[in-house]
């Protein structure tokens, strides 16, 4: 039990997957302008990141690695994810046409989100076991909310403010985001 | 090397499979007229229509829930398209343009600084903007950032400035706007917002009882557009024929111009492009809303039935006017003399009214002809009673009874219908408000030898309008001050020869603050005279609420007015609702006027099955802003009023032509240049008006 709490508030804090393993910067950046964006997309990422790290734990256990073909690990997640989203888009659409509304275009951008795959290479690479794999993913996921909707909360305020023409929007929120990362390393070695 | 090319072509198969089987399993129907729908809109998924992307509007629209129209960038044949995908009704689309309330100007004193704060969202959280006023633009662009179409643009007094060829009317501006200066609202909106607060409204704004939007029409007087100028009055009130010349202009006694010179002559101006369109001969046209099949019995034609009439068509209703006379009009036919207001005038303001697609019955009495249960019956959701206080004060002297002794309202309302009245030679009207001097006017145009006006008070209690004792004055009246009726003095044949009064002088003041007369002893005085004429004041006549008429729980007020909530004009009878003298006790047209558009507001909320409320902070004509009523303005250069052209004298008193007439195009000009532009140009009251270059430095 107590392994699984390290792995939680290690992959949410110390390993934040945007802020110190630097994945999926382009949504952390591109849906962070409003709040109501931002909390959309973390509920997108927590969902997908969920089912892709139980698929891509079975493909690779019963698959890959009985069958010798790690090295195409990668060519096979990106198909596996990229499927996984688009079954799920349709499911969702016709099962729970609620959840869908909500979501609403952020299942299909997760398609090209590189957290998603980087969370599912690295639990292969950490050898996890498939619970353990569950609740990292989940834990990473939650990581990336938290991020996403801190930062999204500092660019309403910075928005509001008087920002030089040059460092208006992206550029002064990547100066924001490098100051949030920096923060986020007073993390480092609490586990 | 085998297993990595099965291993391979598998994964890619089993993918293929489970997503195309997915997509039979999982498909959801979508109505293909909602991407055709999608096809007629704009694509610039900017929110206008309240739908969530063009998408979200095209299955509204597919599905009922908006009309063909609900895109305002498509224009008419797009519409028509959609409506023929459908098979729905075109509907009319309401034209919307952005207009900024708020001129500008850097005048306003500052009251705090911000630093790093460049928002008008942000500067209104914090203590509601940097200048003194607190009802005028913040001028951080907020709007100009919004714009998709670059429709706005900081003009150059750093307030924005809109381009109406770009503006598209999407409303996004109005949206960021944290107050409510920039306004592309609906025409349904414009046409029941009550004024509050926190508008920018000028002096004038809140005392007018119809809350016109009266520095607006001057502005576009002063740029000749004067259909701009008649719709904006429209707005707010139909019957700006009738108002342009007998409206008492409460607006010009607030106007701020008049702190240090000569107030504007603001209802000049109404009259003169209310006389505009009358005289081309051309209707400019009105719009109104699309129809919801609601119908609405209005009892009584004049003004308040009138305007309700024409506020419940512009939204959509279908009221139909039940008037007990020959005519519609009521008051101001029978009321208002000919030569105040011509009857031809009146028939074309009338007309204008009716041209909408309102239903009248006239000769159509409440309680004769036709009682609350017949209404009910025939189906109406929604009564409005706004019947008017028709029935005369009785002066409760002994000799009352003898014949050619006349009541007020009785006889203007005769000579309205044209009937002959005996009158003989001499006449005294007793009474000092208006409907006296009316009566008075009319005799000396009838050809009397003497006409005297009998008020009990002095001239300076007299409640009648300014103007119109002075004409009284000017037309031979003789006016017997501090006099009160005693008796009626009969001949041998039942016939009026005399009018015995008391003589009063001024005691204490009284609840109203005015002196109470009080009558000296052995003073009686007798004016030999033919005819007098009662007009001390009115009440309603409701005569028609007898029991078991279905208006049993009708509340009515101890001075047999309709007890209603002031903002919503609803009785306690839930679907009926009431303005106008009926309501109010006899006061002026421009108050049932008011009186009738905050009934029509409530009356579509409760039509729309709303709950009927009011508005919060609303400002109901008796309250005002208190930061805009100045004391003194300094700079005003002084500049001569336009003076009324009437008639001279001595032709008007033997005709019953209209005596005031309309001010000429330049003087229109000159006159509508005088105003101050209140709360629309920033406004400091410490800062010389003129001296412009030294506040913007």
């Amino acid at each position: 039990m107590g392994d699984y709490i390290v792995i939680i508030m290690g992959s949410i804090f110390i390993n934040n997957i945007i802020l110190a393993q630097y994945l999926g910067a382009c949504p952390f950046v591109g849906t962070s302008k409003k709040m109501e964006t931002a909390t959309g997309m973390a509920g997108a990422v927590v969902f997908v990141l969920t089912l892709a790290g139980v698929i891509t734990w079975v493909i690779n256990t019963y698959f890959l690695v009985q069958l010798n073909i790690e090295f195409l690990r990668t060519i096979a997640f990106i198909m596996v994810i990229a499927s996984l989203v688009q079954f799920v888009e349709m499911f969702l659409k016709k099962s729970i046409p609620a959840l869908y509304a909500g979501l609403g275009i952020f299942l299909p951008l997760i398609t090209t989100n590189c957290a998603v795959m980087g969370v599912t290479l690295l639990n292969v690479q950490d050898e996890l076991s498939f619970v353990a794999a569950v609740i990292t993913s989940i834990a990473y996921a939650l990581g990336f909310g938290l991020a996403l909707i801190l930062f999204a909360g500092l660019r309403e305020r910075i928005d509001l403010g008087r920002v030089p023409g040059p460092l208006k929007e992206t550029s002064i929120g990547l100066v924001t985001a490098g100051m949030l990362a920096m923060a986020f390393m007073g993390f480092r070695g609490m586990v | 090397m085998l297993a990595t090319i099965m291993f391979t072509l598998g994964l890619g198969g089993t993918c293929g499979i489970v997503l195309s089987a997915a997509s039979k399993i999982f498909y959801v129907y979508e109505d293909p007229r909602i991407a055709q729908v999608e096809g007629f809109l704009a694509g610039a998924n900017c929110g206008g229509c309240g739908f969530p992307g063009c998408s979200g509007a095209a299955e509204a629209v597919v599905s009922g829930k908006a009309s063909p129209s609900v895109c305002m960038l498509v224009g008419p044949d797009n519409v028509a398209a959609i409506a023929a995908i459908t098979g729905g009704e075109a509907g009319t689309a309401e034209a919307l343009k952005s207009y900024n309330e708020c001129i500008g100007g850097n005048r306003a004193s500052d009251r705090y600084t911000y630093f790093g704060v460049n928002r008008c969202s942000a500067v209104a959280s914090m203590y509601g903007g940097r200048r003194d006023c607190t009802i005028g633009c913040l001028g951080y662009g907020d709007c100009v950032r919004a714009c998709k179409f670059d429709a706005i643009e900081m003009g150059p007094e750093g307030y924005p400035v809109i381009n109406f060829e770009k503006c598209v009317g999407c409303g996004a501006c109005q949206t960021v706007c944290p107050k409510t200066i920039i306004e592309v609202t609906p025409m349904s909106i414009r046409l029941t917002h009550l004024n509050t607060e926190s508008d920018p409204l000028a002096p004038c704004r809140q005392t007018c009882p119809a809350e016109i939007d009266i520095p607006r029409y001057i502005d576009h007087i002063r740029k000749g557009e004067y259909e701009a100028a008649v719709n904006t009055i429209r707005e707010r009130n139909p019957l700006l024929l009738t108002c342009g010349r007998v409206c008492p202009h409460p607006c010009e006694e607030m106007c701020r111009r008049a702190i240090e010179d000569d107030p504007v002559s603001i209802n000049q101006l109404k009259r003169f492009v209310a006389d505009i369109e009358m005289n081309s001969g051309k209707r400019y046209p009105i719009p109104c809303n699309p129809d919801t099949g609601k119908r609405i019995a209005v009892v009584g034609g004049g003004p308040a039935g009138l305007t309700v009439a024409y506020f419940l068509r512009r939204l959509g209703h279908h009221p139909t006017i039940y008037e007990s006379m020959p005519k519609l009009g009521g008051m101001l036919r029978y009321g208002i003399p000919e030569y105040r207001l011509p009857k031809k005038v009146l028939d074309w303001e009338i007309d204008g009214i009716l041209n909408l697609g309102i239903d009248h019955h006239v000769n159509a009495e409440m309680g004769f002809d036709f009682d609350l249960a017949s209404l009910v019956g025939a189906g109406y959701d929604a009564v409005f009673f706004g019947v008017g206080a028709w029935n005369d004060y009785n002066l409760n002297i002994p000799g009352e009874e003898l014949d050619g002794c006349l009541t007020g309202i009785n006889f203007l309302a005769k000579m309205g219908k044209g009937e002959k009245v005996d009158i003989g030679k001499r006449a005294a009207v007793v009474g000092g408000g208006n409907t006296a001097i009316d009566c008075a006017r009319t005799l000396v145009r009838m050809g009397l030898e003497k006409v005297y006006l009998v008020y009990r008070r002095t001239r300076k209690e007299m409640p009648a309008n300014e103007v119109e004792i002075v004409a009284a004055d000017h037309e031979g009246i003789e006016f017997v001050f501090l006099a009160a009726p005693s008796k009626v003095i009969g001949d041998e044949n039942g016939r009026v020869k005399g009018l015995e009064y008391l003589k009063m002088e001024l005691g204490e003041p009284d609840a109203s603050g005015r002196r109470r007369p009080v009558p000296v002893e052995g003073s009686e005085t007798v004016l030999e005279i033919d005819t007098i004429i009662s007009a001390i004041g009115q009440n309603p006549d409701l005569s028609f609420k007898k029991e078991g008429t279905r208006l049993d729980d009708l509340e009515i007020t101890r001075w047999n007015t309709f007890e209603v909530n002031p903002e919503t004009c609803q009785t306690n009878v839930p679907y009926i609702f009431a303005a106008g003298d009926s309501q109010t006790g006899p006061a002026t047209v421009v108050e049932a006027i008011g009186g009738a558009r905050r009934s029509a507001r409530a009356m579509d909320q409760f039509l729309r099955g709303k709950p009927v409320v009011g508005v919060p902070g609303a400002l109901l004509a008796s309250k005002k802003i208190k930061e805009s009523i100045f004391e003194r303005v300094k700079g005003i250069k002084q500049s001569e009023r336009t003076q009324m052209p009437e008639l001279p004298v001595k032709e008007r008193i033997k005709t019953f032509e209209e005596v005031d007439l309309v001010i000429s195009e330049k003087d229109a000009e000159k006159e509508s240049n005088r105003c101050l532009n209140c709360c629309r140009l920033c406004y400091d009251p410490d800062i010389t008006f003129d001296d412009k270059k030294k506040s913007a430095a």
